[in-house]
């Protein structure tokens, strides 16, 4: 081999490996340590006695089946849209694409207050159909109850499945399909046994990443779920911040993270046996253009009702910053701009924005290069150490937050107060997000083009450039917009990490909350609708990306 | 594309990342500037929770007096803030930690984080706010949870506003209040040990029992219970006159609102046995290098110009004598003749117990 490609290659390799035991592993290690052993000696007296007693049981087994319950749900509402992004082509669709992915990016106490707004006893719709129906109770109670948990998790992760599926399903090569038909299969018959088989390795992709994150789910469960649920991470939150009792802390992060791995090694085994290569297309194909009316209205109503329903809570947010108080007003926009308290932590909203957008180009582009490196290594062919590592690079989304932001403080010495962590910790949870919509891409690429491609004298970076990127551009971009929003969005570790003189637009709004005042809640309400516009803005501009060389 | 090209548009690939990093490389701090050339600026970290907050000015006259620069860090809440600090004891976060607050005093204490200093400026401070006899932690504000109502809202009804805890569970108040839970809120924690010490040990669960009978809603935090419930709070949407928050919640309804109303919506309520006072303390994190400043850095903050900032900033009352309130203060939110003060030791020791037994009830 080339020492050039051995020295790239061992780049590729290392590079991911070292990222995860410098700001995952070791931290986690120290705080579990710390938390166990104290004094060095391990002191398990207090774990011994939460795990007799049945209450963490409980925990994990109600943690468990709403997760299943709300992938289930989410992947319901988002396997139709997905389809539909796939298949169709019509006006705006970008433009619905990402209307529907920026739930994803909204922090909790926000989607909190949507949700109240809308669906609460005397919100919106409640008090409408009072007034129609001349009730006297409102007829919606969905507040602190399971439902209303299952509905915020699928709302916040449609769009994963509208993203991975959906993006995997465009690059499809329909002359699989076209030879379904010649061979006598039409429509659902010729999906379930042609597209669906050929969907399989993306479909579980993304219900592995909603089941996680609704495995982890944190201020959905506190906000909406009011006292009668908890799943093991808040319950780690209690016992961390709360009470302060370490040990069982660490011994529930435990028990979240092996479960997790024991998930995630199981799909992993699945997924790479599943997938072969496909001839994945370098760009969207001609999708269908069906002729009849009925058809179309029929798809047309479905997606308006499905968009509808994902983007309705945060409408009545924004339209509440124009209108609260009563009247039509920009007073709420206009004061994020005044410093009136003269406080040192003051930012106006375009440096807010600005900060906000740095980090997420940082982290983008730091989990875009750690993703994909670390999905090379797991496309290779299944050795012990991929079957390990597969797993591993999944886990940190399966992570409390809350240990590993305590891990920081106590492991990460002279960065624990650098700014560069918040990206980094961005990174941490966008990178499983990176490998798992790039891996299934890569997996099915044709190993023959690049042979075909090296006996045709192109070295290995070449091959990569003209063989691998374009096929691979689809799945880059999609990681590229989950990285980038899932930066934007982020709230619990950024206000963990962050100062309060660089505020992002979360914190902003988080800031706002916390103040009496109609115009310290207009603020908020204005800071979400502007966290909006830019997510939608930044979204739009990653789908339009075009790597150097293309031609459209 | 030939060789060349291919080349060529690698390297304007690889420039544009490199640009992309050294840009954000420029957000980064430069590195704290050690001791050595003279006129250079000593840095001072000071550590807090998310609701800290100082006007600019005053930040700008510690840091010229002193030839010093102010590094602000925020911890998150309270509680999570206090035991950061707590677990890099071996290597502290800052120099000087503010926000320890009375429900805390004790797990501060006992965690062994901070050094006396016994400030001129105390003798400024009420004797009784000075909780620690070593000074280890030192007072600096004082705030109240209490009961806020909807004035326009009681008075349209011709219903009186509630005058004893008794009068939350009479059915003439059905459905009327929001409470923040004790678990996850601060002040859901203060007005659930307010009626603990109120009611006793005895008592109190019967009087939760009365109030979740008679339609008390409990919430998440204090942002859920204001913005989304209350009636003042939400703009009107929300269907509850009466929540649980803090006396200096009305003055800030009036001076942040939209509509130049002159009296606030809102009226606290501060019943007998339904306010706790909440005191705020400041201490030198032990292993500081920054001793000499660092202790001029808390006889700042306990001192007239810092003082007169934090009604406005903090929403709290200052501690020092000689501190003046603004009139908002002074007319919708004068500080209440009594209120409920529970030691440290007792909560920590009862904290556990008294949440698990209210969860219970209030599951019912």
């Amino acid at each position: 081999m080339h020492p050039v490609t051995r020295i790239v290659r061992g780049t590729i390799v290392l590079f991911p490996l070292l990222f995860l035991a410098i700001f995952f592993v070791y931290p986690l290690a120290a705080i579990l340590r710390l938390s166990l052993a104290p004094e060095g000696v391990p002191a398990l007296q207090p774990v011994w006695e939460a795990a007799r007693s049945g209450a963490v049981w409980r925990i994990l087994w109600f943690t468990t089946w709403q997760a299943l319950a709300s992938t289930a749900l989410t992947m319901a509402l988002g396997l139709p849209l997905a389809a539909i992004f796939a298949r169709y082509t019509f006006p705006g669709k970008s433009a619905l694409r990402a209307l529907t992915t920026i739930p994803f990016v909204m922090p909790t106490v926000v989607v909190g207050a949507a949700f109240t707004t809308l669906i609460g006893p005397t919100g919106i719709i409640n008090n409408w159909l009072r007034g129609g129906l001349g009730l006297a109770e409102p007829p919606i109670q969905l507040m602190n109850t399971i439902w209303i948990i299952l509905l915020a998790h699928a709302f916040y992760n449609v769009s994963v499945v509208v993203r991975t599926v959906g993006g995997f399903w465009e690059a499809l090569n329909p002359a699989l399909g076209e030879a379904g038909q010649v061979l006598g299969a039409h429509g659902l018959r010729l999906f379930r046994t042609v597209t669906l088989p050929l969907l399989m390795p993306s479909i579980t992709a993304a219900g592995m990443l909603v089941f996680l994150f609704c495995f982890t789910s944190f201020g959905v469960i506190l906000i909406l779920g009011g006292l009668r649920f908890a799943t093991l991470e808040v319950e780690i939150y209690r016992q961390a911040v709360n009470l302060f009792n370490l040990p069982v802390a660490a011994f529930l992060s435990l028990l979240q993270m092996v479960i997790t791995f024991a998930v995630m090694a199981v799909y992993t085994r699945v997924q790479a046996r599943a997938s072969l290569p496909l001839e994945m297309r370098p760009r969207a194909h001609a999708p269908c253009h069906s002729g009849k009316l009925l058809h179309r209205i029929v798809v047309g109503a479905l997606l308006l009702v499905m968009v509808l329903l994902l983007v309705a809570p945060l409408l009545a947010l924004a339209w509440r910053s124009f209108t609260l108080g009563g009247h039509f007003t920009l007073d709420y926009y206009r004061e994020l701009a005044v410093n009136r308290r003269q406080s040192a932590f003051f930012a106006p909203p375009v440096t807010a924005i600005r900060n906000s957008l740095i980090y997420a180009s940082a982290a983008t582009l730091l989990s875009l290069l750690l993703g994909v490196s670390g999905a090379y290594v797991l496309a290779r062919p299944r050795t012990l150490a991929t079957a390990i590592l597969d797993p591993l690079f999944l886990l940190p989304l399966g992570t409390s937050a809350v240990t590993l932001g305590l891990g920081y403080i106590v492991a990460m010495g002279a960065w624990r107060t650098s700014l560069w962590l918040v990206p980094v910790a961005h990174t941490m949870i966008a990178t499983p997000f990176v490998v798992r919509t790039f891996l299934p891409a890569l997996r099915s690429l044709d190993p023959h083009l690049r042979e075909a491609a090296a006996v045709l004298g192109a070295g290995p970076l070449r091959t990569w450039w003209e063989v691998d990127m374009p096929v691979l551009r689809r799945a880059l971009l999609v990681s590229a917009a989950f990285a980038f929003t899932i930066s934007l969005g982020e709230f619990g570790a950024t206000l963990l990490i962050n100062r309060p003189d660089r505020p992002t637009m979360p914190m902003v709004i988080y800031r706002a909350l916390g103040q009496p005042g109609m115009l310290n809640y207009g603020q908020a309400l204005a800071m979400s609708t502007i966290l909006m516009v830019v997510c939608m803005v930044a979204l739009l501009l990653i789908e339009r990306f075009r790597l150097p060389g293309e031609e459209f | 594309m030939n060789q060349s090209q291919f080349k060529r548009r690698a390297v304007a690939l690889v420039a544009a990342a490199l640009v992309m990093l050294v840009g954000v490389g420029c957000v980064a701090p430069a590195a704290p500037v050690q001791d050595g050339a003279a006129a250079a600026p000593a840095t001072l970290v000071v550590a807090s929770h998310d609701s800290f907050a100082v006007s600019e000015e005053v930040v700008a006259a510690f840091e010229a007096a002193n030839n010093a620069r102010v590094q602000f860090l925020a911890l998150g809440d309270a509680g999570a803030a206090l035991n950061k600090l707590i677990l890099s004891k071996q290597a502290p976060l800052a120099d000087v930690f503010f926000g320890v607050d009375n429900t805390f005093l004790s797990r501060a204490l006992a965690a062994d984080i901070f050094a006396p200093y016994a400030s001129p400026l105390l003798a400024q401070v009420p004797a009784e706010a000075q909780l620690d006899a070593e000074n280890r932690l030192l007072p600096v504000d004082t705030g109240y949870v209490t009961l806020n109502a909807d004035r326009a809202w009681f008075a349209e009804r011709n219903l009186p506003l509630p005058a004893t805890l008794e009068d939350l569970i009479d059915p003439a108040y059905k459905d009327l209040l929001v409470v923040e839970n004790p678990a996850t809120s601060s002040p859901g924690l203060a007005f659930l040990m307010a009626t603990i010490a109120h009611f006793g040990e005895d008592d109190w669960q019967a009087y939760w029992a009365a109030l979740h009978a008679n339609g008390a809603l409990v919430v998440e935090g204090w942002s859920q219970a204001y913005y989304e419930q209350f009636t003042v709070g939400s703009g009107g949407t929300g269907g509850r006159p009466l929540v649980v928050s803090y006396t200096t919640s009305p003055p800030a309804d009036m001076l942040f609102a939209t509509d130049g109303r002159t009296e606030p919506g809102s009226v606290n309520v501060n019943l007998d046995g339904g306010v706790f006072r909440q005191i705020e303390f400041v201490g030198i994190l032990k292993g500081t290098k920054q001793q000499a400043l660092a202790e001029r850095w808390v006889d700042f903050m306990l001192d007239t110009q810092f003082q007169n900032d934090i009604p406005l900033q903090m929403f709290v009352y200052p501690l020092n004598a000689r501190a003046t309130l603004p009139p908002a203060f002074a007319e919708f939110a004068p500080q209440p003749e009594s209120a409920v003060e529970v030691a440290s030791a007792t909560i920590e020791a009862n904290r556990e117990a008294w949440l698990q037994a209210w969860s219970e009830i209030m599951l019912r």
